[in-house]
């Protein structure tokens, strides 16, 4: 039981990577899992939620008027079996830091996202997806299982075996089942900490979706960057990257040595609030663009890559969203099954008209969903990309792009979404009242609550 | 709760048959704006506006407001705030009669009762029941007129020159709370207030108004001029010397 002094909290505003909407709330920032128990235990009037590193786009991790318990300083080990790759960690641990501590025994994580900053918390709640999702699943697909403060005041373990709804309607719950406190991975067996990566590039669209859709599963990894502003016979050129960890003997031999060297750390960190308005331009995307499609091999196969430039190239750049200025920006991220081709075509299309100053249109292909109701992933395309929230006609042309999507029996993630309509959600998530079902058993008088299930009424 | 581009899901509107506040109703609630409160004085205008609203997709709630009654005021708020309100619009005012204020104090003062007192007494109250929830937006209709003093409409004008001054400082003080407040300066607009009055020059309407005002949130702009081709004549026009100024057919 706790047993220290109050818990103190402070009033700040929050707002998730996006930097838009930002709201108030007061936040507490506990050292143990104890700390936590007890804030619960006090849950004000407009609730409770918890927040990993902020890395959701949106307002998941928002609670205006209430009280966020940011996990980020419970980050014990407590355990670890290097035999069979399994181990046992607080949720506020990030990514990153756990990659450091398993790879030098040979280990990796099971998924990872774009970025290395989030945490175990965060990677469950929102049940992330990586590049191998057609192979591997979601993160929660990999979790033993976990630790769960409930509304009651009660952790619970929870396994996916034991206690399968609770299990996945936290798996993408958004932090509103309860607060994962701590959680048992099944790690990944690596031989080296290096990628081996085939790159090559497709013309158009329509090569594209061609060259994944008959290749993709011979790769773990793959991912596909589009280049939004080209236009016409081009519409659609990309770059496809694809790749699996690299086995010892495809090292060259004075990196046997150390095979599982990984030290990345930024090269740059994004200053705050010295980008000259409008740097994000037609123009200069477009050059970056050109240069980015142009600098990727037409055809290379079997490249050594580091997982830090394989997996998170954009965590090279601390702080990179701020080069969207004050206004910020969305992430646009949909999935549409297999045969809905014509939407992804037509998001493409619509997107490179309006002349969005988007990079990072990313396209990849989703396997199998899990169980959870509120997971995202399932089987088909998906299409996500970062847009400024000043640019001209967005909000139109991203709701009609959401009918699209529903219309095609597709949805949007809500790790990513800041702007949907409510209406929307249900046809998304057809799911949405079995997990409400389960909710409401959890947590009868709702103390948990965010941004995000206000706004959606989730 | 205001979306990432801006767009609010419930409404307060303070003068609630306000044509720019409607017509901004009409857009937000063709958005996906779902609940709104209409606060003004009972009337059959006021019902109708509920029932355009209502007609429209929203939920309307109508509170009885008086914008001289500021003792109701914090009555008024807690009505509105039973559930989250994401924009707050202060949209009342009264041109009243430049002629009979100039020979009456009592005319003179209800306009500065309406205008400014009212304003602050309602703004008060808002402003803290948006900092208990964390986030909210308050939109705050000012004029060109408060920018400089005319002859021609002092009165009006002062009044809304308290208020713009309000405006500003409360949008600085609640810099770090999660409530955005945004002032909007219109030039002329044409409505029932001023169908009897000649146009001015870049006169504008209720709905490029609401246009201005959703682009306005969308950026979340501190203050916008509507206009925007205002905020130059102004910046101009306060820089006339006074003897010059008086002379000016404005
Ligand atoms: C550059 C970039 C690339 C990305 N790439 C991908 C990608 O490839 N695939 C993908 O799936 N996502 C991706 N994301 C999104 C990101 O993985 C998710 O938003 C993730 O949830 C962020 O984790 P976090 O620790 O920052 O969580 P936060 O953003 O702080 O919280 C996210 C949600 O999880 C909940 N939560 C946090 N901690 C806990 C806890 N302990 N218990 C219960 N709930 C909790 C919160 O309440 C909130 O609802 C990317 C994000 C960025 C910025």
């Amino acid at each position: 039981m706790w047993q220290g002094g109050p818990v103190t909290t402070e009033r700040r505003l929050l707002a998730g990577w996006g930097s838009t909407a930002p709201t108030a709330a007061d936040v507490m920032s506990p050292a143990s899992l104890d700390e936590v128990v007890k804030a619960v235990g006090d849950a004000p009037a407009r609730g409770v939620l918890p927040r990993g590193l902020g890395r959701s786009y949106g307002d998941a991790a928002q609670n205006a008027g209430g009280l966020v318990v940011d996990l980020t300083g419970c980050t014990r080990v407590r355990r670890f079996d290097v035999e069979a790759g399994v181990i046992d960690v607080e949720a506020g641990l990030s990514l990153h830091t756990l990659m450091r501590q398993v790879l030098p025994f040979g280990w990796f994580v099971p998924v990872t996202p774009g970025t290395r900053y989030v945490t175990v918390g965060g990677a469950i709640g929102a049940d992330i997806h990586g590049k191998n999702h057609h192979v591997e699943g979601t993160f929660a697909q990999h979790v033993r299982s976990i630790d769960l403060l409930l509304a009651s005041g009660e952790v619970r373990t929870v396994t996916p075996d034991d206690d399968p709804d609770v299990f996945w309607a936290t798996a993408g719950g958004m932090g509103l089942t309860g607060i994962v406190l701590a959680a048992t991975i099944q790690l990944l067996p690596v031989e080296t900490s290096l990628m081996s990566v085939d790159t090559e590039r497709a013309a158009n669209l329509d090569a594209l979706l061609d060259r994944l859709a008959t290749t993709d599963d011979r790769y773990r990894y793959s991912v596909a960057w589009i280049d939004l502003l080209a236009r016409g016979a081009r519409m659609g050129r990309s770059v496809i990257t694809r790749g699996d960890h690299a086995r010892l003997d495809q090292l060259p031999r004075r990196k046997r040595v150390e095979p599982f060297a990984f030290s990345p750390h930024p090269l740059a960190s994004m200053p705050a609030g010295i980008v000259p308005p409008g740097l994000l331009n037609k123009a200069t995307v477009a050059a970056f663009n050109e240069l980015w499609y142009r600098k990727a091999p037409a055809d290379k196969r079997g490249q050594l890559q580091s997982i830090a430039a394989f997996f998170h190239p954009l965590d090279l750049v601390d702080r990179w969203n701020r080069i969207y200025g004050r206004p910020g920006l969305v992430q646009y991220q949909f999935t549409v099954p297999y045969g809905a081709e014509d939407v992804v075509r037509t998001a493409v299309d619509r997107l490179s008209a309006a002349g969005s100053p988007a990079f990072l249109a990313v396209l990849k292909r989703f396997g199998a969903g899990n169980p959870g109701p509120l997971s995202f992933p399932s089987p088909g395309w998906t299409l996500a990309l970062d847009l400024p929230t000043n640019m001209s006609g967005l909000a139109r042309l991203l709701d009609d792009l959401d009918e699209l999507v529903v219309g095609a029996g597709g949805r949007i993630y809500l790790a990513k979404d800041s702007r949907l309509r409510p209406e929307l959600l249900p046809a998304m998530y057809p799911r949405l009242d079995e997990w409400r079902d389960v909710r409401s058993r959890l947590d009868p008088a709702g103390t948990f609550a965010s941004d995000l299930s206000r706004r959606l009424d989730l | 709760m205001i979306n990432a581009l801006g767009s609010p899901q419930s409404l307060l509107l303070l003068g609630g048959t306000s044509e720019i506040g409607l017509a901004l109703a009409h857009k937000l609630i063709a958005d996906r704006c779902r609940r709104v409160v209409l606060a003004g004085r009972p009337s059959h205008r006021l019902d109708e506006a509920a029932d355009e609203l209502r007609a429209a997709g929203a939920q309307v709630d109508v509170v009885p407001f008086d914008a001289e009654d500021a003792d109701s005021h914090p009555t008024v708020v807690e009505k509105a705030f039973v559930e989250d309100i994401d924009l707050a619009v202060v949209a009342f005012g009264v041109l009243g009669d430049q002629s009979e204020a100039e020979r009456s104090g009592t005319h003179a003062v209800k306009i500065a009762a309406t205008n400014y007192v009212g304003a602050l007494s309602v703004t008060v109250p808002v402003s803290q029941a948006m900092q208990r929830q964390g986030h909210g937006a308050i939109v705050v209709l000012s004029s060109v007129a408060g920018e400089r003093p005319r002859k021609a409409n002092f009165v009006y004008g002062s009044s809304k020159a308290g208020l713009d001054a309000f405006a500003t400082g409360l949008g600085d003080a609640l810099q770090g709370t999660g409530v955005h407040v945004l002032v909007v300066r219109p030039g002329f607009v044409r409505t029932k207030m001023t169908a009897h009055l000649e146009p001015a020059p870049l006169s504008t309407t209720p709905e490029q108004v609401a246009d201005a005002i959703v682009q306005g949130l969308r950026r979340r702009k501190e203050t916008i001029w509507v206009p925007g081709a205002m905020r130059f004549v102004m910046s101009a026009l306060r820089h006339v010397p006074r003897p010059l100024f008086r002379k000016l057919p404005v």
